[in-house]
């Protein structure tokens, strides 16, 4: 592991001048520190993709690429043109108008020009170039063409590895050029010769085999939520005792592992089982499908869809009417624009309604899953949930939009309308640093591994940023959110620039101020810390009602 | 000073030098005149029909608009019906938005750390206002322009004439736009200058067209009003041109028109082969020309192959005993 700086010290590192070089003339930096582990053989074998032949680092200067791995990415490449008119328009169409470069959290945490979206994109398009155009081939460098050599390799592997695959350069291109798409398409080829990520695709490779990115086996998914449930009824006195695989329920019910696996995401896990609980909703959890996270969307549309597979199979079996899906991010990415396309269409099942409100989710009617948010704010709407806002009196809370729910999606307003009936104090933080102008955890798209946390601090500084914002004018302390990913990446990026601020699902203030039927007196929230005594009780009335 | 502008500018130069020379020394009106526009306009229309024809005949195999509002949800919950279109029309209004009025550039903003380490996005509106400025003066040129292949000139060029002679300086008319249009020109190449993020990232590619832009207003203007051609024998010229009866018209245009021929001419065959391909990729961005409805209705990839996937059996096979042992339900005992 490397040392970092101190926060103030970095801080001062990010505002650097560009180089004088040409980005085409500097070599990607890939000592220690600034790359991610490479895939081990195992995970890559397990998934049939192809392998480098052994183990590697990126900071080796010969890499293990396959001997005709020209011809390899040359292919891959013209084959993908032909699949993504995404890939294709966005190779043509770039005028390098400079609108994106700073709206990369990365470019603007470490002020390196190949982290402008414009450039990142360049890092492909001069090999595309080359290779595919009239220009490129006669006119060579001075149309912006440049031959594919391992260098070039090297460079794609720790660029297209600094990008999180958060649209937000797209937001503002004039058109909508989007570097996602590129990152993806990229990543697709390195694996194409055998280069990838272990924090990716050793959890994609668990999730095939158990179903979820953890690893987590049958009997352990079950023996952890029953944890959870004894530690419900330690704060509430209420037993809650879901159930699994179950035949015939209504709903099945997929949340990211992380939400049953690490802290903070648990305390979210306890929110949704008390609000089932609470509203009694006939569901059921799943061993199978127990990721509601999907790794293969950092690694090829492929393997987005062998991971995704699980889930209309798993509902399909259990004969549910519909799926509810809990808080996450690219989870949501593949639920929203990609599942029903690649693994529909769910004719098994039946458009959702809320078995409680009776509304139905019309915006889900073909891919048959709903938000957790969606449905939950229709729930208080409607007025079914009995909720004691002042129980979470003692959290000063701002809202993160992840950015795949935000820009890929756009769901804005629901938790929004959550929070602010589930808490009294609720702050926004700056309008250009929210909604689908939010800026990433800076961990996203499979980069939340330890060895490059320096990378990770830099490009979460602009999120970080707004929320020491709000910490210094409204006294925030707690940062809520509605992705799994960002629930393990943000505690470290707060802890590193805003230390008084906490992480947190918004389903774990749901279940906070939720007023179970039958429960004793709360003295604790979810995480066994002293609710604020000094609320006056007058104010547990007036929320009531 | 920069060798990628600087080559760039002396490309445009030398090539309106060429055609200079080739009419007043070489005596290449036809070439100039006749040969030239048409190659180009060949060029143009081929390789601008076979670009848009190749991103046409590419798959859209997934549904990924960039989401830039709140999304159709709940019936009580205000979509934002342009910026996160559910409908056809929602995105016939993304789109004219977007492609008429530059919707994405005017959210533009400029990322600042200051001095008590805080960061600041301030909403900037230079980049939004010089491109409007641009293509509408382009636009409206390139209409007025309609005066010299047609006969008699339709009403509404001769409208759009009028409204871009309103202020009028002296004689000949001045037609607003073609001075807008060099100015334009001239503000986003010294973005391109000045602003190091901006140098950092452009190239010949982004230089070069804007010279020769420069360059055929330039030159545009300095006949209409320094050196004064002559208008009717263009005409005759342009004429022949649009009815495919080339005229060789010898003498009485000056040199320059020829200039400014060849570099029009360059231009339209450039199009095709460069960035500026823009102009037709803006209609087919999937992540603006589509409706976010992917949830509502299903979106059909042309080439969803099966992919091996790990199906039930296989993982109840794997942990057959462990989910008994807990108590879990199995299909097979």
């Amino acid at each position: 592991m490397v040392d970092i700086p101190k926060p103030e010290e970095l801080i001062k590192k990010t505002d650097t001048p560009l180089p004088s070089k040409r980005w085409e003339n500097i070599p990607a930096d890939l000592s220690p520190g600034k790359f991610c582990y490479p895939t081990k053989q195992k995970s890559l074998e397990y998934l049939d993709l192809p392998t480098p032949g052994r183990e590697w680092s990126p900071a080796d200067e010969e890499w293990p690429l396959p001997e005709n791995w020209q011809e390899i990415i040359h292919e891959g490449f013209k084959e993908r043109l032909e699949k993504y008119r995404s890939l294709k328009v966005f190779m043509d169409i770039c005028v390098r108008c400079g609108a994106c470069a700073d709206k990369c959290h990365f470019f603007i945490g470490t002020g390196d020009p190949k982290n402008m979206p414009v450039v990142r994109a360049e890092l492909l398009r001069s090999i595309y170039r080359n290779d595919f155009t009239t220009a490129g081939k006669i006119l060579g460098k001075i149309a912006g063409a440049r031959k594919l050599t391992p260098a070039v390799i090297k460079e794609w592997f720790s660029y297209f590895y600094q990008c999180t695959e958060c649209r937000r350069c797209s937001v503002f291109c004039p058109y909508g050029i989007d570097t996602a798409e590129i990152t993806m398409m990229a990543r697709e080829l390195l694996t194409l010769v055998g280069l990838n990520i272990n924090w990716i695709l050793e959890p994609a490779a668990n999730c095939f085999r158990t179903g979820n990115h953890l690893g987590i086996q049958p009997h352990a998914f079950k023996e952890m939520i029953d944890f959870y449930c004894d530690d419900i009824e330690e704060v509430t006195g209420i037993r809650i005792d879901p159930s699994f695989n179950r035949k015939g329920a209504e709903i099945l019910f997929i949340t990211p592992s992380g939400d049953y696996f690490a802290d903070p995401g648990i305390y979210t896990m306890m929110g949704y089982l008390l609000l089932f609980e609470h509203i009694g909703l006939d569901y059921t959890l799943s061993t199978y499908a127990s990721e509601g996270g999907n790794f293969g969307l950092f690694t090829s549309a492929d393997m987005v869809k062998r991971l995704n597979a699980k889930m209309y199979i798993e509902a399909k079996r259990l004969g549910v009417k519909w799926i509810l899906g809990g808080e996450c991010g690219h989870m949501w990415r593949v639920i929203h624009q990609y599942m029903d396309t690649l693994n529909g269409p769910a004719d098994f099942l039946e458009a959702p309604v809320s078995p409680i409100t009776g509304t139905k989710f019309e915006n889900a009617a073909s891919t048959k899953m709903v938000h957790i948010m969606e449905f939950t704010a229709d729930l208080i709407k409607h007025d079914k949930l009995k909720i004691d806002p002042s129980r979470n009196d003692n959290k000063v809370v701002t809202f993160h939009d992840g950015c795949n729910p935000s820009r890929g999606m756009g769901l804005l307003e629901e938790p929004r309308y959550v929070i602010k009936n589930v808490c009294n104090n609720f702050y926004e933080m700056p309008e250009n640093t929210i909604r689908e102008q939010t800026f990433c955890c800076g961990s996203g798209a499979g980069l939340n591994t330890e060895e490059i946390m320096e990378l990770r601090m830099r490009g979460g500084l602009p999120r970080a940023n707004a929320v020491k914002y709000v910490h210094d004018k409204f006294g925030v302390n707690l940062l809520a959110c509605i992705c799994a990913i960002d629930r393990a990446s943000l505690p470290p990026l707060m802890n590193y620039w805003v230390p008084d601020v906490g992480v947190t699902g918004v389903h774990e203030l749901v279940g906070n101020a939720l007023v179970m039927d039958g429960e004793i007196e709360r003295t604790s929230d979810l995480r066994f810390e002293p609710l604020n005594d000094e609320t006056p009780e007058g104010n547990k009335g007036e929320a009531d009602e | 000073m920069n060798a990628d502008y600087l080559s760039s500018l002396i490309a445009v130069v030398v090539l309106g030098l060429i055609a200079y020379a080739g009419v007043a020394m070489a005596g290449l009106n036809g070439f100039f005149g006749v040969f030239v526009p048409y190659l180009a306009l060949v060029l143009f229309v081929i390789g601008f029909t076979r670009r848009v024809l190749g991103w046409a005949g590419s798959a859209v195999p997934f549904r990924i608009p960039t989401t830039c509002g709140q999304e159709k949800s709940l019936p009580w919950i205000k979509q934002a019906k342009i910026d996160n279109p559910s409908t056809k029309t929602g995105v016939v209004l993304r789109m004219f938005f977007e492609v008429l009025l530059f919707r994405s550039l005017f959210r533009n903003t400029r990322a600042t750390l200051n001095e008590n380490g805080r960061l600041s996005y301030k909403w900037v509106l230079w980049l939004w206002a010089f491109a409007l400025m641009f293509h509408y003066c382009f636009l409206l040129v390139v209409l007025r322009h309609l005066r010299f292949f047609t006969e008699p000139v339709p009403g509404f060029v001769k409208m759009l004439e009028g409204v871009d002679g309103m202020l009028q300086i002296g004689l000949p008319v001045m037609r607003i736009s073609g001075v807008l249009l060099l100015v334009a020109a001239t503000l986003l190449l010294l973005r391109r200058i000045l602003l190091p993020k901006v140098r950092y990232i452009s190239r010949p590619a982004d230089y070069f067209p804007l010279f020769l832009i420069i360059g055929i207003a330039g030159t545009g203007i300095f006949m209409r009003y320094f050196t004064k051609v002559d208008v009717v024998k263009i005409k005759e010229l342009t004429m022949g041109l649009a009815t495919f009866h080339p005229a060789m018209v010898q003498d009485g245009i000056g040199a320059l028109f020829y200039s400014h021929l060849f570099l029009v001419s360059i231009l339209l065959a450039y199009i095709p082969n460069s960035k500026l391909m823009h102009m037709g990729g803006v209609f087919l961005s999937p992540t603006r020309n589509l409706a976010n409805n992917s949830r509502a209705v299903r979106h059909i990839n042309p080439w969803n192959h099966p992919v091996k996937v790990h199906t039930y059996e296989e993982y109840e096979d794997d942990f057959r005993e462990k989910m008994i042992e807990a108590g879990l339900p199995v299909e097979k005992e």
